[in-house]
């Protein structure tokens, strides 16, 4: 569903269907090629709108996807491939953003909001019951006094 | 003439709109009876009004009157009827015309039913209601003319864009408005509570038949979008976390969540100020991705920069509705006073939660789509936010939603036992463990461990909304025929929420199906080849042309086999369209209940004798739109409600005494 509102409603005419990895870049071996299409998922293709390399049929992304994947015939580890990547395109280029000062908001801000809200419903849920409380306990005027007090003698 | 009619039509409902607004505004403050009144005809007549104009527009594009600009740039005589019909909703400016049809029946249906709301709050309401309607009849008529003429007139058109082009896009559209704009009618009703200073459980009931027909439609229209998505962008992605995908995503969290706390104003009186809060932020965020959609600044920071002429008005329609409301809140929200009490652990505890997650997981969706034009804009530099970053953040909020989700019906009001609650849960918790068992055994390892959490979270969801059901109508605790009695009298929302929770679980199930166990084969195949994927060989018997009204086609065909079985025949096709010179591809899909054989024809390779073809096996991905289309009929189901037909809150007493009152269960 990804274009499928700026294809409803704007009718861009960038669109394309998705074709992205081609025959010639699958790698024999099935668990280094797996390895590169969960690696190329978290890398974004930089001249399309939030597309990743897997999904991009861009040039770039082709070129992307057979860096990553000549580093990983070359004996790279995951990790090593990412470095070489961010190393060459900046942090820009991966959709999983590292934690850093700009982006504390983005990985602070969801557990920040649950924290408040928590805290929001706790105190919500004890100052109702203060209230209730204080309404159960109001004292009774003298009046009332007098006439529970009847009450109770004429129980006796 | 025919669109000069349209375009006066648009320009008189605008002045009705305010005539809708201001004097039923000053009529509820002065108790002026003749005043508040003006608000029913008003209604009708913009409505009528603006059909009146949509009609126009659509004559145009049926009989391809390429004098208009809309047209024009949207439409060609080739065009299959069907595409014409909806390629008027299918470009900016007739979207928003359909944006605002579905506005003013919406308020229409207000003004013809709502005969048992008090005087005030229906004047009110449809007060709110016809400024709305102001606001983007302004926007219309000033930045989005679709009834612009071109002189000379054109001999043709530039056609629609062909991914358009298709049944499930063309009803896509209508779907996912009524859902954003079904949401205004939550938000006039709070606006109109907090003018009225008052809010009660009646009110609650008003607003709920609205709400769930808005979630519904906004359900499907999201359901719609994301199977259009898997079949014609060529590889079976369901969601991508785009930033559009998320514009309409977060309306429905937020309306999700409003759903269920506008229940516990019903029943309990409770949460009342919070549940207005919603209404407001949920129509705030369905400005929002009108806003984010139509102004382009998805596309690029810089391209809203040098033509930020919509951007603004909506900008700005945003401001004063969201900032207004916001603003009369602060101001009325601490005068409403506070109802029933409960203890947290309680229904009411448990839907507190559900609004507690519902809400973070919105703000997760909110920041993520967000922070990255704030950054932009703000020149602080770049950064990406795409699916692992969501599903990183969004995941640890719905998992236990999900969970609480199952819980929370078998809490009762006030006060509950949630070991009581649990140990009525055994058979949902044994069919989890079975459910994991299995699949770990029959994947052999089961895959990533997120796809066991999966699994066990569709098992619980689904099994459990049907254990509560069996256990509210005492099935094997009585006689058949007394459960079937049971089920029969109670309420349709207790129907509704069994049936959407359960569907729930099958989205999940889909969800996780195709996502964890998605093989494929990508290969360049001459005629005569063979691929094999899943235990299925695909044989390609070759390809040939196809002419369609407005395009031509290669259509490759596929014998698919199992053990030598003849299993299906599949057509996938390669369409280039002449006028937009676009290609699109029309995957061909065969499904069984329990998984999707996908196949979709690529480009041809450079000598000419094979093609790139793709061909995917996607495990339970049907699951996913099946789950969906379930938990919009639950929607609709709880929408027949009797307490929600027409005038109910009113009729309530009278009606009891047909029966409606007879089995003595918790509702709900």
């Amino acid at each position: 569903m990804k274009r499928l509102l700026l294809a409803a409603l704007l009718a861009l005419s960038t669109l394309a269907p998705a074709l992205a990895v081609q025959p010639d870049e699958v790698l024999p071996d099935p668990a280094l090629e797996t390895r590169a299409r969960a690696i190329s998922q978290e890398l974004r293709c930089l001249v399309c709108q939030n597309q990743s390399i897997d999904d991009s049929n861009a040039p770039l992304a082709r070129d992307l996807r057979l860096l990553v994947r000549d580093r990983l015939k070359a004996g790279d580890s995951d990790d090593k491939v990412m470095e070489y990547v961010t190393d060459r395109y900046g942090d820009y280029v991966l959709l999983r953003p590292p934690f850093k000062a700009t982006t504390l908001v983005l990985w602070v801000g969801p557990f920040a909001v649950l924290l408040l809200g928590a805290a929001g419903t706790f105190l919500f849920l004890r100052g109702r019951r203060g209230v209730a409380a204080g309404a159960d306990t109001a004292p009774l005027s003298a009046d009332e006094r007098r006439r529970l007090d009847a009450l109770l003698r004429k129980d006796d | 003439m025919i669109p000069e009619l349209g375009h006066y039509a648009l320009v008189l409902a605008l002045f009705v709109a305010l005539v809708q607004s201001v004097p039923p505004l000053v009529g509820a403050a002065t108790r002026n009876a003749a005043w508040m009144n003006v608000a029913v005809p008003a209604a009708i007549a913009q409505m009528l009004l603006v059909l009146l104009a949509y009609a126009a527009l659509t004559w145009a594009h049926v009989v391809s009157d390429f004098s208009v600009l809309n047209v024009v740039q949207n439409s060609h005589s080739a065009k299959p009827m069907l595409y014409k019909v909806s390629g008027v909703w299918g470009n900016h400016e007739g979207s928003m015309m359909l944006w605002i049809v579905m506005l003013t029946i919406f308020g229409a249906a207000v003004a013809l039913f709502g005969r048992n709301l008090p005087p005030t709050l229906k004047a009110r309401v449809l007060a709110v209601q016809g400024l709305i309607g102001v606001g983007f009849l302004l926007f219309i008529l000033i930045t989005s003319n679709p009834f612009i003429r071109v002189v000379p007139a054109p001999i043709d058109g530039n056609d629609l864009n062909p991914l358009l082009q298709d049944p499930g896009l063309a009803f896509h559209p209508p779907f996912l408005y009524a859902g954003y704009v079904g949401f205004s009618m939550a938000f006039s009703f709070a606006v109109a509570a907090l003018i009225e200073g008052r809010v009660d459980p009646a009110w609650a009931r008003w607003v709920r038949p609205w709400t769930l027909a808005a979630w519904s439609t906004l359900t499907m229209g999201i359901a719609m979008g994301s199977w259009w998505a898997y079949y014609e962008l060529g590889w079976g992605g369901w969601w991508y976390w785009d930033p559009v995908e998320n514009a309409s995503f977060m309306p429905w969290l937020a309306g999700t969540a409003l759903l269920h706390s506008a229940i516990v104003v019903e029943k309990r009186d409770a949460l009342k100020s919070w549940t207005i809060l919603l209404a407001i932020v949920t129509f705030s965020l369905s400005l929002m991705g009108t806003f984010l959609v139509r102004s382009g600044i998805l596309t690029s920071v810089h391209a809203f920069a040098v033509d930020p002429k919509r951007g603004i008005f909506i900008l700005v329609l945003l401001a004063i509705a969201t900032g207004g409301s916001l603003l009369l809140y602060s101001l009325r929200a601490p005068t409403l006073k506070a109802g029933g009490l409960f203890a947290p652990i309680s229904r009411e505890g448990a839907l507190v939660l559900n609004n507690l997650l519902l809400s973070t997981a919105t703000a997760t969706v909110f920041i993520g789509t967000l922070y990255p034009l704030f950054l932009d804009i703000m020149k602080l530099g770049k950064v990406s936010v795409g699916a692992p970053f969501f599903n990183a953040t969004f995941l640890p909020v719905a998992i236990p939603m999900v969970v609480a989700m199952v819980v929370g019906p078998f809490l009762s009001w006030k006060r509950a036992d949630l070991g009581a609650a649990l140990t009525r849960l055994w058979v949902a918790g044994v069919a989890v463990v079975i459910a994991v068992a299995v699949t770990a055994y029959v994947k052999a390892g089961g895959g990533p461990l997120l796809a066991l959490v999966g699994i066990g979270l569709a098992a619980w969801a689904f099994v459990g909304s049907l254990v509560e059901f069996a256990d509210r109508i005492a099935l094997f605790r009585t006689s058949f025929r007394n459960s079937w009695n049971r089920a029969v009298h109670l309420p349709r929302s207790a129907w509704g929420m069994t049936i959407a929770h359960a569907c729930l679980g099958l989205s999940i199930l889909g969800m996780t199906g195709t996502s964890a166990w998605q093989t494929e084969s990508i290969s360049a195949m001459k005629p005569g080849d063979r691929a094999s994927v899943a235990g299925y060989e695909f044989q390609f018997d070759g390809v040939g042309l196809v002419d369609g009204p407005n395009f031509k086609a290669e259509r490759g065909v596929f014998t698919v086999t199992k053990d030598g079985q003849r299993v299906a025949t599949l057509e996938p096709e390669r369409r280039s369209y002449s006028t937009t010179r676009m290609t699109t591809t029309e995957s061909a899909i065969h499904t069984t209940v329990f998984s999707d054989l996908y196949v979709a024809l690529g480009d041809p390779t450079q000598n000419g004798t094979a093609w790139i073809v793709r061909i995917y096996h996607h495990p339970l991905v049907p699951w996913i739109w099946i789950g969906g289309v379930g938990m919009m009929l639950g929607g609709l189901v709880s929408l027949t409600d009797r307490r929600f037909r027409i005038g109910a809150p009113e009729r309530r007493r009278m009606a009891g005494k047909t029966g409606g009152k007879s089995a003595p269960l918790p509702a709900e």
